[in-house]
């Protein structure tokens, strides 16, 4: 699966995936922004965006979205064809 | 009608559920469930039977959990349980109390939550954001965390909080408005001449006896009981080995009955005193004190025992259970009077609660 125009290529982190069993680990969806993309997973699979994204709001501390090879913020540009990953940090103890 | 007793713990690796009938002798056991995920606190709702789970990963910061069938299937929700954007965000849930279909919740950075949909969606209680004294408030070791839930059995607008280190908060109008309880309770780390602050005591443990509206506290600095609401608090920390300690629990019937579990010190390792376990009972209040041993370890005791990881069951000879730090959980079915190891290996262990059942209420973990 490849990005279509207008939409991004969108790959989640397992860990993510076991929270919720219905989402897809790799999709297309249309989003110009981080902002925007975390809230079209959380209007697909409600809960997702507040695991991604905090209330300050901010990416939260132990969750990195990565694109285009770069570490993103919200508001970081999403042009049409971009290659997303959202990953969890190797924390825990 | 034969019962089943499950006891609830929250670990730092997910929830672990052990199940026995009522003779209390044989005990198997389920988990870790919820992903795994640190856990502060596991409830259950007698009435429903529904078992809420309570913590915060650090990845994807807090949730509920809630299992409808004894811990086989489980989901979780976040629902509104956030503070208002440029607010530091909520990290964990710490503390859990229900009543039917309403939830209450207790976080870090101190504050209070209510669900009216058993768990589904919450609603933010923004009376303590809002209290004068709030920017004061300084975090004790594990945080700013409000970890003692005290919901009035007759009156659910009557709410008593414990937060460290602001010290203990009444509510008399269900969470809207708030006005510290802390006369008469010691912060012995403050300078000589202010050590009766009238908010910044460090409140380890907060409960509600039974069938009364006596409340008992254990404090970094002392244990108490308040027959006043919490207005003045009277120290009932002579005959115990020490001032120190975490978790306090009533016993499900007599208000006179608390176990205590008090530790060697703040500034002595934080453990069994002597290094040997023992269970402190009062039956008068806290005029009078009986160390309990009778089965867990005289030596080599260097565990603690968390804030909310002492519980009682509610059977007519009261089981008594406490979790520590090293993953143990010690049970006794005779009041404290004797005591065995149920469980070990466990990850350290946040909490202890019990459920009591109906036999016919099968199935589950």
């Amino acid at each position: 699966m490849t990005g279509a125009a207008g939409n991004i290529d969108v790959r989640l982190s397992p860990l993510l995936l076991r929270l919720f069993p219905d989402a897809e680990p790799r999709l297309d969806i249309a989003a110009d922004n981080v902002c925007a993309l975390i809230d079209a997973l959380d209007a697909r699979w409600p809960g997702m965006g507040d695991c991604i994204r905090d209330s300050s709001p901010a990416v939260r501390r132990h969750v990195s979205i990565f694109v285009d090879g770069r570490r993103a913020t919200l508001d970081t540009k999403l042009p049409p064809g971009t290659d997303v990953f959202i990953l969890t940090a190797i924390s825990g103890g | 009608m034969a019962k089943r007793v499950l006891v609830l713990l929250g670990t730092k690796k997910g929830v672990f559920i052990l199940d026995s009938d009522e003779s209390r002798h044989a005990w198997s056991l389920a988990g870790p469930f919820c992903e795994t995920w640190p856990i502060q606190h596991a409830i259950g709702e007698p009435v429903t039977g529904a078992i809420y789970a309570g913590g915060g990963s650090e990845w994807f910061g807090p949730a509920v959990w809630k299992s409808n069938d004894l811990g086989r299937t489980w989901t979780h929700s976040r629902a509104g349980l956030a503070y208002e954007a440029g607010e530091v965000p909520v990290k964990t849930v710490w503390s859990l109390a229900a009543r039917g279909d309403a939830l209450y919740v207790g976080v870090e950075p101190a504050g209070l939550f209510r669900s009216d949909d058993a768990g589904e969606t919450f609603t933010h209680l923004d009376g303590l954001q809002k209290h004068p004294t709030r920017a004061e408030w300084n975090p004790g070791g594990a945080g700013l965390i409000l970890h003692s839930l005290v919901i009035d059995r007759a009156d659910t607008r009557k709410i008593w909080v414990g937060i460290s280190a602001a010290g203990v908060f009444h509510s008399a109008d269900g969470g809207a408005t708030w006005e510290p309880r802390n006369r008469g309770t010691r912060s012995d780390f403050m300078p000589e001449g202010q050590r009766y602050p009238e908010f910044g005591q460090c409140v380890h443990c907060v409960v509600q006896a039974a069938n009364s509206e006596r409340l008992y506290q254990q404090n970094h600095c002392g244990m108490y009981s308040s027959d006043d609401g919490g207005r003045s608090w009277n120290s009932i920390e002579a005959g115990l080995p020490s001032s120190f300690g975490f978790p306090a629990a009533i016993h499900p019937r007599d208000p006179d009955t608390l176990y205590l579990l008090p530790l060697n010190g703040d500034i002595k390792g934080r453990y069994m005193p002597d290094a040997k376990a023992a269970v402190w009972r009062t039956r008068d209040g806290g005029a009078s004190w009986q160390a309990l041993r009778n089965g867990l370890p005289q030596e080599s005791a260097f565990f603690g025992v968390l804030r909310q990881a002492l519980a009682t069951d509610t059977l007519d000879q009261a089981g008594v259970y406490f979790g520590t730090s090293s993953g143990s959980v010690y049970a006794s079915r005779d009041e404290g009077e004797t005591w065995g190891c149920i469980a070990q290996h466990l990850p350290m262990i946040s909490s202890v609660e019990t459920l009591v059942l109906d036999e016919a209420a099968r199935g589950g973990a």
